[in-house]
């Protein structure tokens, strides 16, 4: 009963998704054709590879990160990432000082053009439930320990503004290229429940 | 709604888990009701507040025990025989026996707002509040939908930024009205919202319209106001 489960058997959901599909396909209110490209788009187009590009490019291009500081829906519609859930992006910056997290309590906001569809434990009722009343616990969940010094700031996303945290560059990484930094940025690290780090030399 | 799904601050779901190498999708039919879903909210013209109500409205055991797909699937059901676009007889598949009607669209009935005159061809609300103003947040218990969670309600918070003007979701799930309005960032001390014993660098950051918050009146002017007020009694 924790609400995470997810149903792999063929009964229940399965046949409802079924019924709904051939009903209104016979009524003709949906077209097959655009449920393949729908879920073609987020399994294979959408998805936290574009979150990754835009904090790359805010490491190393000083001007671009002014701009997605200061608007980040066009600046990250400048990469060519646009969409649902996406017409009001807010770009979070994370520093030795602040740490951002962000959370959806009543229901799963999410930035679906940076980071696609939001994996099962955003959604859980335990991360809805205690990420505004007790973040450095869910960040422990994770494996994430903050000095308490560090100020928390906990985003809950209730109206229509998505929240995207930049990560802080990990030491060590000077050297590196746009590309080689997208490859090390991961999803939990732009909701604010992992930090980015370094490749093993 | 003061529903099972406003969760913020509860506690018993345990510790959050998250799984390595995570699919976009768990199933087949993961996938196929996430896109059904989207094209039947288009297909329904509904909108988005509308959307999340329905799912608000799933029976709490029922919202508990569903995955975040299987609530979809029972708000796409929900909309789709409150719009009288199919009924439920018809959204029980036909070789599934194990499906009783009445499971279908099974949502509490929804009691909205009466319909507002909707101002929005008129020029953009004004600002009520600018960065930096004290507020709190109302203590508000519609019926209806709202993205007004309980944690934040009675509760000093102090405006973070004004995100410009957006339709208030609490008539526009409902249908009645768009009511745009100025929705701010609203920052709140973790100990306002949860006591003492928490850690004084928390703050918790929350999107609210306008018409959930109220003025803090700053004190010093407080006790001048009254004691004009007490002049004025005085002279008459």
């Amino acid at each position: 009963m924790s609400g995470d489960h997810h149903n792999t058997d063929d009964s229940g959901p399965a046949a409802r998704v079924k019924a709904l599909e051939a009903l209104l396909t016979e009524k003709g209110l949906i077209d097959p054709a655009a449920i393949d490209a729908i879920v073609d788009t987020y399994e294979t187009r959408v998805g936290p590879r574009n979150g990754a590009r835009v904090v790359a490019k805010a490491w190393t291009d000083p001007a671009y990160r002014k701009r997605l500081f200061a608007d980040a829906t066009s600046a990250v519609a400048e990469l060519g990432f646009a969409g649902p859930e996406g017409g009001h992006l807010v770009a979070l910056e994370n520093t030795d000082r602040i740490h951002n997290l962000v959370v959806c309590t009543l229901c799963s906001c999410y930035p679906w053009p940076v980071l696609g569809l939001p994996p099962v434990w955003y959604k859980s009722f335990a991360y809805r439930s205690r990420a505004v009343s007790n973040p450095r616990g869910v960040l422990e969940d994770f494996g994430l320990e903050l000095p308490s010094e560090v100020e928390i700031r906990v985003w809950d996303s209730s109206a229509e503004i998505r929240y995207l945290v930049i990560p802080q560059r990990p030491k060590g990484t000077a050297k590196m290229t746009e590309d080689e930094l997208a490859a090390i940025v991961t999803r939990d690290s732009m909701v604010g429940v992992a930090k980015v780090e370094a490749p093993r030399a | 709604m003061n529903g099972v799904h406003d969760m913020g601050g509860m506690d018993g779901f345990g510790p959050v888990i998250r799984e390595q190498n995570e699919p976009v999708f768990h199933a087949d039919w993961e996938r196929r009701a996430y896109a059904v879903v989207s094209l039947v909210l288009r297909a329904a013209q509904t909108n988005v507040d509308e959307f999340r109500h329905a799912i608000e409205r799933i029976p709490p055991a029922r919202y508990l025990a569903s995955s975040y797909y299987e609530r979809w699937i029972a708000a796409a059901e929900t909309i789709l025989v409150e719009h009288r676009i199919a009924t439920r007889e018809e959204l029980v598949a036909k070789e599934d026996a194990t499906v009783d009607p009445r499971q279908i669209a099974n949502a509490v009935p929804a009691r909205g707002p009466a319909p507002v005159k909707d101002k929005s061809a008129k020029r953009p609300p004004r600002a009520r509040f600018a960065k930096g103003d004290r507020v709190r947040a109302r203590n508000l218990n519609p019926v209806g939908h709202t993205r007004l969670p309980r944690y934040v309600r009675g509760k000093a918070g102090v405006i973070a930024r004004d995100w410009g003007v957006f339709v208030f979701p609490d008539t526009n799930a409902h249908h009645a009205g768009g009511k745009p309005q100025h929705c701010y960032s609203v920052s709140f001390d973790a100990r306002e919202l949860w006591g003492k014993p928490t850690s004084s660098r928390e703050r918790l950051y929350i999107d609210l319209w306008e018409e959930y918050l109220e003025p803090i009146a700053s004190k010093p002017k407080d006790k001048t106001s009254k004691r004009k007020a007490a002049r004025r009694t005085v002279r008459r």
